[in-house]
């Protein structure tokens, strides 16, 4: 894990009290609304219905137990005792007062924590691979590139005041499991035939409205351009990425409006003229800079599989708990002997990716006895423990378990992505969490689960897409309609290696309707699909929209004509 | 004269006078002016004999790179912000500062508030005119609102991953 050094130490503590006199100028009447809303937004203060948000960057989702007891240090003090994971593996506190956020940002940067560019038009928190370092198919670390990369754009002056928000995202193994195409930038570490690492670069992601995945822009920048070529999209970017209508700020509108030759035009033409500048030679990375970062992200470590290993599987026929959890929550791991554990913020009447200060601290604990200390937050709004001991796993699961967080059910029906929606949200149009929770209803036992198999279900409050249904299996998309809140369903969505961004599938669903509309088309893909090994999604892409459409309007005399 | 404006990172008097496109030379005295960067176009003949220095005012949206040809060799260039969050400019002046080389006064005009000028000062701007309403000193004092910095910009700070050549990495 990247430690800080003094130079981290002074600009995250400069940085709050940099904001305490922001503050401070605000209340007492020096900034106005539009000042002060663009100066908060740049520290992860956003304003919601009730109170303000605080959303917390955790980079590239890597957590330690020190950061997890402090997360409910806070949410105590500050808050009401939880805190929300979000799909940019960030964290986001719903209840501070503003009064008291530069207070709790400086206990924060005690353990490097910030909210530095977690909002506003900027570039936001990188997010990465929730496996990185451990996973079998992976092939680059892209972890000590995602520090490189988020040490050069954080506080970058040039890049301070963007057109709109700006989002990279990394991965460095063969699944894609960082949604890495959704995003403004995707980064794909990539091995050569002769053995070079380099960066395969996708830039105009982008979910909200208009959503659309990121085009191949450069298949190869060798490893020491990634500053020199990010540096070249986000200054494209800067110059002429529109200003005048927000919903048409963000990167991919360029992307769409000038056409991929000449965008990519744009970028070589600007990444040829920094290299040829003394810029170039400011933002070349030498091998040793990247062997120096490479340091801090060490395998941790490991036993020998001889002493660690442990066949599990007594324990699990004595135990049906134990044994469920095992088969969706535990995930191979490139070290004999251990394992990858999955840790579910989907627990019945639970709020998709709340964690309470007790779960914080439970997490701290288990973590710190056994998974090195250290915890990931995931693009699907749970948790990670990346370097389980098989001996372990038992133990694991009966403390998870008691904290509720070993609801075993990752990649099924239950495992709902969803933004806070108009519960919280100032921007959303229609609730999210009691829709995820009448869905999880409907699907509760786990052998239907089971039998369901593989499927993403995401849900967002608004256009904004937070909750990333645009590239659901079944995307639910809250619209307001004359002040009540009706349910747009798109299908076929991905964010993965096939990602492809949902069709919609006809007219908006009321709220009473949403939930049993949903299940229809579940219980129709069990009818539907060729046998029980072809998931949801690719009952679809084989059967096509008709048959779910009409599933969904099945009532409706008009659903063939919709 | 009072001072009104930033240079060098001290209040300073302003001796520019901005000539408007709508004004015409007859109301203005000789001396130090800034004309936008179509008057230059148009006029600078003219404007070259009656003034003894003039400075170009360029749009945000102007590519610094084919407009620097023409006022390569002026005393002063100033770039917009037509509000504080617009940051165009920024690209503009570090691209004029670290690629084009220009070493003469860059000035930032417009919407500038204390809370923008941190990032102006790191851009190269060394001529700071903040909207009318902002304490000149606080402006000073943001300047230096952070000692450190991760990457390079328009000024003196080295890259921390230049800085670090040769350290370990901390655990």
């Amino acid at each position: 894990m990247y430690r800080y050094d003094p130079i981290d130490r002074a600009l995250v503590t400069q940085r709050v009290e940099q904001f305490r006199d922001q503050t401070r100028r605000y209340l007492a009447g020096e900034l106005t609304e539009d000042e002060f809303r663009a100066l908060r937004l740049r520290n992860g203060l956003y304003q919601q219905r009730f109170a303000p948000m605080l959303r917390i960057s955790v980079p590239y989702g890597l957590l330690e137990s020190k950061q997890l007891r402090k997360m409910a240090h806070v949410v105590r003090k500050y808050d009401k005792g939880y805190g929300h994971f979000t799909t940019r593996q960030n964290i986001q506190l719903n209840w501070p007062k503003l009064e008291q956020v530069p207070d709790l940002l400086a206990e924060l940067a005690e353990v490097q924590l910030h909210g530095i560019q977690a909002c506003g038009n900027d570039t936001r928190n990188i997010t990465s691979d929730y496996l990185a370092g451990v996973s079998p198919d992976e092939h680059i670390d892209p972890r000590p590139y995602c520090e490189l990369l988020r040490q050069f754009v954080a506080l970058h002056p040039e890049f301070y005041w963007l057109p709109r928000k700006f989002k990279f995202g990394f991965t460095g193994a063969a699944v894609d499991r960082a949604a890495t195409r959704t995003n403004d930038v995707a980064v794909h570490l990539v091995r050569r035939a002769d053995g070079a690492i380099g960066y395969r670069f996708f830039v105009g992601g982008g979910l909200g409205r208009q959503p659309m995945l990121g085009q191949e822009m450069n298949p190869f920048v060798p490893e020491s351009d990634l500053l020199r070529y990010a540096c070249a999209i986000l200054r494209t970017f800067n110059r002429f990425g529109r200003r005048d209508n927000i919903h048409k700020a963000r990167i991919k509108i360029v992307l769409r409006e000038w056409g991929p030759e000449r965008f990519r035009a744009a970028i070589e033409e600007e990444y040829a003229k920094i290299k040829a500048s003394i810029e170039g030679e400011e933002l070349v990375l030498l091998p040793e800079d990247i062997e120096r970062m490479r340091g801090y992200f060490t395998a941790p470590a490991y036993r020998p599989a001889a002493e660690v290993g442990a066949d599990i599987s007594g324990l699990a026929a004595q135990d049906a708990g134990f044994a469920a959890w095992v088969k969706r929550n535990v995930r191979a791991h490139k070290v004999p002997g251990y394992r990858v554990v999955f840790v579910s913020l989907k627990a019945p009447d639970h709020v998709a990716g709340d964690c309470t200060a007790e779960q914080f601290e439970a997490l701290a604990d288990i973590c710190d006895a056994y998974s090195f200390g250290e915890l990931r937050s995931t693009y699907d709004q749970n948790l990670v423990l990346a370097d389980v001991a098989e001996c372990d796993l038992y133990e694991v699961w009966r403390r998870l378990d008691a904290v509720k967080l070993a609801t075993p059910n990752i990649g099924l029906v239950t495992d709902i992505v969803s933004c806070p929606g108009l519960d919280f949200c100032g921007l959303a149009n229609a609730g999210s969490i009691g829709v995820a929770q009448d869905i999880y209803h409907r699907f509760d036992t786990l052998d239907a689960q089971y039998e369901i198999g593989p499927i993403r279900i995401t849900i967002s409050g608004c256009m904004n897409g937070c909750g990333h249904h645009s590239v659901g299996h079944i995307g639910i998309l809250g619209v307001d309609k004359h002040g009540e809140e009706w349910y747009q369903v798109t299908l076929g969505g991905s964010p993965g290696n096939d990602a492809a961004i949902g069709e919609r599938i006809g007219r908006a669903l009321a709220r009473d309707e949403i939930a049993e509309g949903v299940e229809r088309l579940i219980r129709g893909y069990l009818e539907l699909r060729c046998d029980e090994d072809e998931t949801f999604i690719e009952c679809y892409r084989r059967i096509g929209m008709a048959p779910f459409k009409a599933l969904l309007y099945v009532n409706e005399s008009e659903a063939a004509a919709a | 004269m009072t001072a009104t404006i930033l240079r060098h990172g001290e209040p300073a008097p302003d001796d520019w006078t901005v000539l408007e496109d709508g004004r015409t030379e007859a109301e203005l005295p000789g001396g130090k002016v800034i004309v936008t960067l179509a008057r230059w176009r148009a006029e600078r003949e003219a404007l070259l004999s009656r003034h003894a220095v003039v400075g170009v005012l360029v749009p945000n949206t102007a590519d610094i790179e084919a407009v620097h040809p023409e006022i390569a060799d002026r005393p002063l260039i100033a770039l917009q912000f037509p509000s504080f969050a617009d940051g165009r400019a920024l690209s503009q002046a570090v691209v004029l500062r670290k690629r084009l080389g220009f070493r003469g006064e860059l000035r930032a005009v417009g919407d500038v508030i204390r809370d923008l000028v941190f990032w102006l000062g790191r851009c190269g701007f060394d001529s700071i005119v903040p909207r009318k309403d902002q304490k000149l000193e606080e402006c000073r004092a943001a300047l230096s609102e952070f000692t450190v910095a991760y990457q390079a910009a328009a000024d003196e700070h080295t890259p921390v991953w230049i800085r670090r050549r040769g350290q370990a990495a901390a655990h």
